[in-house]
């Protein structure tokens, strides 16, 4: 292995701790970037389908404030986004660079993608069954988090995929502004010194990563359709 | 059981206001099963909604049980003069069992945890759930499904489980909404007599809406027919299938039996119809607990009228028989007049289809 790159790949070769740093540090952005953009994310969707018009709690201030916070954020391209969030992340976390300066322009990045994605899930689930829901005395919280999340969970798992890959894709562009890791690592050893074998490296890397998460994803939205992920057995005492 | 009042609803929509609900007052009798039969878009639907409140009424009063009468002011649910928490309007729900032509089960749930649903979050101790689910299990004979998802059950089965589901926490009501509406002939037999079953074994009172009236003949006890969002007619279900009074009501029950089929069948089939002079095409629809045959046989040999028979129907509603014979009668005039008003003493209603008494009139 260590023979087959230092002949394939001579320069990734040299500068493999630098290559597992900005791995390391993409990884990182992507998880706790992701993480956030999750919660924030399903909240809001959550949020637009119970506040809508018809909405099992009807409210359309709440409805229209998150809707036009997430439709200013998604028309703004992500590489605008980063340089225009630069004071407000100085101010709320005190760098604008590095892992710990890409992570809240990550989220503004994410969130309003993942809202909209996990607004048109929830919308899948049918109707009939929050009415039967509601029948059998739900309130809001229980139709929530015992009828949108629990029935939508295989499309939540599909968009949240979707999600993570187009996530990843925003921290290596955030890694053109200062935030290190694989995106900074592929243009400035890679692209700037001519070295187009780290280049290539970077890209079978992403490809690897988005290619797990995809079947993970895949897996995991088949293995929870019209079924639960772990089923107890119930069996009569 | 449950009383209505002067129900009111309108939906605005963007091509204009529709009256789902038009005044609408009933009262359901505590143990009975009632039938809302109507076509699509006459307000049944609405109509079974507002006793849950899944839809608010504009206007009108809802008494359910012993409870304190629900006002509805301005789509507003009050009781005692104030507005009525969520809190209240769930535990309302929670009295009145509902199920669907659709099913509506949570498809990610087990048939166990599906019907466990209800149970949940109430306060209930997990053995206590348990235990229920298993009965309810038995109840609707579905035992070995418990650890099965919906979509591996049939269409009949899939209700069963909506059924035990909307029965777990003890409801003295069910609401069905077109129920069996999805289900094939035999599903829609098991499911009509299973709700029989529990009618009858637990008093549950039900209250069923339909478009077919074969379900309503089936299981109920009282029939309100609904048109353009209002109850046209009510009675005992044997009243409105012996003697329907309104129009709609008169095709309802033309659909679900062979005589009142006779209509189209004279449509299609001219040569099965046609009269000769001085004959007439009449139905005769057997009122009371008469025995049609004897007092045909006795009608012709006392008035020399002849009846020769085209179709006869009967059957049993609520145990009690309900028939009628569609036929070419004829005999001399005199005979015939006296031969019909001799039908009419013995409670047999007899209706003229076709009249070849008046030279050059052979039309219906």
């Amino acid at each position: 292995m260590e023979e087959f790159l230092k002949t394939a790949a001579p320069n990734l070769w040299t500068y493999r701790d630098k290559f597992l740093k900005s791995f390391s540090a993409t990884f990182e952005m992507f998880w706790k970037a992701g993480l956030i953009a999750f919660a924030i994310g399903l909240l809001f969707g959550v949020l637009l389908v119970a506040t809508k018009k018809e909405g099992i709690r009807q409210n359309l201030m709440v409805y229209q404030v998150v809707n036009a916070v997430v439709n200013v954020f998604r028309s703004i391209p992500f590489i605008i986004l980063l340089i225009f969030l630069i004071p407000l992340t100085r101010a709320v976390v005190g760098t604008a660079i590095n892992v710990k300066g890409a992570i809240l322009p990550l989220v503004f990045g994410a969130v309003p993608f993942y809202t909209r994605q996990v607004e048109v899930a929830l919308s899948g689930v049918d109707a009939g069954k929050i009415e039967a829901a509601r029948s059998m005395g739900s309130g809001t919280a229980g139709l929530i988090f015992r009828v949108y999340l629990r029935e939508a969970v295989p499309d939540l798992i599909r968009v949240t995929t979707v999600t993570a890959i187009s996530l990843i894709g925003l921290t290596t562009m955030a890694g053109a502004v200062g935030a290190g890791g694989i995106g900074s690592f592929a243009i400035n050893y890679g692209q700037n010194q001519n070295h187009p074998d780290i280049v290539n490296a970077c890209v079978i890397i992403l490809l690897l990563v988005t290619f797990l998460l995809q079947s993970l994803g895949n897996l995991l939205a088949r293995r929870t359709f019209n079924r639960a992920l772990f089923v107890r057995n119930r069996v009569k005492s | 059981m449950i009383e209505v009042r002067h129900l009111n609803k309108t939906f605005h929509l963007k091509s204009g206001d529709v009256t789902a609900l038009d005044d609408v007052s009933f009262k359901v009798e505590k143990g009975s099963v009632f039938g809302v039969i109507g076509y699509s878009g006459a307000g049944k639907s609405t109509l079974v909604r507002c006793l849950n409140l899944l839809e608010y009424p504009d206007s009108g009063e809802i008494r359910i049980g012993d409870g304190k009468a629900v006002v509805l002011r301005d789509g507003q649910a009050t009781i005692d003069g104030r507005k009525m928490t969520g809190r209240e309007q769930s535990a309302m729900r929670r009295g009145i069992g509902m199920i669907f032509q659709q099913f509506n089960l949570l498809d990610r749930l087990t048939v166990f945890d599906n019907i466990a649903y209800p149970l949940q979050h109430t306060g209930r101790n997990r053995k206590e759930i348990e235990k229920r689910v298993w009965e309810l299990l038995e109840l609707v004979a579905l035992t070995d499904k418990a650890n099965v998802f919906p979509s591996q059950l049939s269409g009949g089965q899939k209700q069963r489980v909506a059924i035990a589901r909307a029965l777990a926490a003890n409801p003295p009501i069910l609401l069905s909404d077109e129920a069996t509406s999805a289900l094939d002939p035999e599903a829609t037999e098991s499911i009509l007599s299973l709700l029989k079953e529990l009618n009858r074994k637990l008093g549950i009172t039900i209250v069923l809406i339909t478009h077919e009236m074969a379900v309503v003949k089936r299981i109920a006890d009282r029939v309100a027919v609904m048109e353009d969002g209002r109850i046209v007619e009510e009675g005992n279900v044997y009243d409105i299938f012996s003697n329907p009074k309104a129009e709609i009501s008169k095709r309802f029950v033309a659909s679900s039996s062979l005589l009142g089929k006779m209509d189209s069948l004279i449509r299609e089939n001219a040569e099965l119809a046609e009269i000769r002079e001085g004959e007439m095409l009449v139905r005769l629809v057997f009122e009371k607990e008469c025995v049609g045959e004897h007092v045909l046989t006795s009608a012709a040999k006392e008035t020399g009228i002849d009846l020769n028979l085209l179709l006869a129907d009967a059957e049993y509603l609520q145990g009690r028989p309900l028939g009628g014979i569609v036929g070419i009668l004829s005999g001399a005039p005199e005979s015939v007049e006296k031969g019909m008003a001799y039908l009419q003493e013995h409670h047999v209603r007899c209706e003229v289809i076709r009249d070849g008494r008046v030279p050059q009139n052979g039309g219906a």
